[in-house]
């Protein structure tokens, strides 16, 4: 699966490092670092930190999108 | 059936703009044909990690692969770049000589990195830093722990990349001919203190001098030669002098583009060489040139992360919407980004101003909020590690407030109006007077 963090957005309010800390991190006082490719098994800890999120800055692919893409 | 439905809409330029134009197209119930040119073979991909985490070696270039937020039932044609426009019998050529009608086409090709235009260009260990195959090509390479990396340009890519060198424990040059980095996009004032946290971080920031030339030996880089005389022993060089639009392949379409980019009418619409607004052709995202209406209708492009998905949303809603509905762009810039362990992020345009004050936190804690000023309105707003107070700060840019705004604030310092330091405008012709610094963030 894949994610995106809106950075504009973010304030750095750490509930996604909460939430899913094997996938968000926060470093020096602002700077988020997460894994924008997390394996299947981990959606719903990764849609946890979406929720948890007080800016909304969490964007999740949602499951099976390629279907109806052609090539 | 209508045209649109029949030849459908065509999107030229596959990466972040042209992704989220195309899911605002469905999202807004467009359901007619569907397609997505792009000249490189990948799916749309996230560029601002890649002078970040992934030149740091922490996340693997191909993890970078954007989400798709809605199914878009989409014709990819990837690896194909389009090469020119006939808007007279409405096709799009490629470069496999392949032809493409469209009823109506999105144009979000964003920019190329400007290559190193001296001497030395044909040397092996040359890097600049856009695509996915350049974060792999210089990843390659640093991990080879080259002696000395040598960076051109302090703008925000180069800034970026001195940072992950030094965490990668390479020694490394900054060269800029201005006195401080960020000069261009944040005033020598700002710039000075990101100097002073550069050089502690162990860069060797070489201010108001240019690459003069490289040479090197048996077709490597090895000396960087200064306008001053000086020669700099290096085996990497990263070149970070900005970005050119993408509108080569439209030179002979009739429409108003150049280097700086694809003039739009305040809708998003393609401006033709004859200054009419081109019905059936939008832009967004790096490449697009429109006049903001909250700078006063100034023609600006924004290579920003934000402006590609906000742009290509508005476009998108343009494109389905009557010739009397289409709804002006309105937009603040805003960028951030990571380095030497600061988040730093600007909210507004910094072009121009006059006058500059810290209004949270002080310049020698490195933590602060500042604000700059244009004849007497605030047009940016600037957090180094502030990012909770800049909506409150950018709201008020956006509002066109006086400055300083927000007086009275808690925790906030006795306010003084500061010299900004922002260097003249460029005199390179192939820049658009109102361009912003080049970055991807």
């Amino acid at each position: 699966m894949r994610v995106v963090v809106d950075l504009n957005r973010c304030q750095g309010y750490a509930q996604c490092c909460y939430a899913a800390p094997d996938h968000f991190e926060l470093r020096g006082h602002e700077i988020l670092f997460y894994d924008p490719a997390p394996s299947e098994a981990k959606r719903s800890q990764i849609e946890r930190a979406q929720q948890a999120c007080p800016v909304r800055a969490i964007e999740i692919e949602p499951a099976g999108l390629a279907e109806g893409d052609e090539p | 059936m209508t045209e649109v439905q029949r030849l459908g809409i065509v999107v030229v330029g596959a990466s972040l703009a042209g992704l989220r134009g195309a899911e605002a197209l469905r999202d807004r119930g467009y359901d007619g044909p569907l397609t997505l040119v792009g000249d490189e073979p990948h799916q749309p991909y996230d560029r601002p990690p890649l002078s970040k985490h992934v030149l740091a070696g922490e996340l693997p270039p191909e993890a970078t692969v954007l989400p798709q937020l809605s199914r878009l039932r989409a014709r990819w044609r990837l690896g194909q770049p389009a090469v020119a426009l006939n808007r007279e019998r409405r096709v799009l050529h490629r470069a496999d000589g392949a032809t493409l009608p469209y009823a109506k086409l999105l144009i979000t090709t964003g920019a190329r990195a400007r290559t190193w235009p001296g001497e030395g260009a044909d040397l092996a260990g040359i890097f600049t830093i856009r695509t996915l195959e350049d974060a792999r090509a210089l990843w390659s390479a640093l991990a080879c722990r080259p002696n000395r990396v040598i960076i051109v340009g302090g703008g925000l890519i180069g800034c970026e990349a001195a940072s992950c060198c030094r965490d990668l424990g390479l020694a490394v040059t900054l060269v800029d001919p201005n006195p401080t980095p960020l000069a261009r996009l944040l005033g020598t004032t700002i710039g000075a203190t990101l100097a002073e946290r550069m050089r502690g971080a162990g860069v060797d920031f070489r201010p108001k001098t240019k690459v003069r030339a490289f040479s090197g030996e048996a077709g490597q880089v090895r000396r960087a030669h200064l306008a001053g005389g000086e020669v700099l022993e290096t085996d990497l060089v990263i070149v970070a002098l900005g970005a050119t639009r993408d509108t080569g392949w439209l030179a002979a379409a009739g429409l108003a583009a150049d280097a700086g980019g694809l003039t739009c009418d305040g809708a998003c619409r393609a401006i033709s060489i004859a200054g009419e607004p081109d019905p059936d052709i939008y832009a967004a995202g790096d490449v697009a040139r429109w006049p903001n209406p909250l700078y006063g209708d100034r023609p600006m492009t924004v290579e920003h992360w934000g402006n590609a998905v906000d742009q290509a949303r508005h476009a998108a809603a343009n494109m389905l919407a009557s010739a009397s509905d289409q709804i002006p762009y309105r937009h603040l810039p805003s960028f951030w980004s990571s380095q030497f362990g600061l988040n730093i992020k600007l909210a507004g345009s910094t072009e121009g101003a006059d006058a500059l004050a810290v209004v949270q936190g002080t310049r020698a804690s490195q933590r602060f909020l500042a604000v700059y000023g244009r004849a007497g309105r605030t047009v940016a707003a600037l957090s180094f590690d502030q990012a909770r107070w800049l909506p409150a700060y950018a709201e008020a840019v956006a509002a066109g407030a006086s400055f300083p705004p927000i007086l009275g604030a808690t925790d906030q310092p006795r306010i003084e109006a500061l010299e900004p330091g922002l260097p003249g405008p460029r005199r390179s012709p192939d820049r658009g007077a109102a361009a912003l610094e080049t970055a991807h963030a």
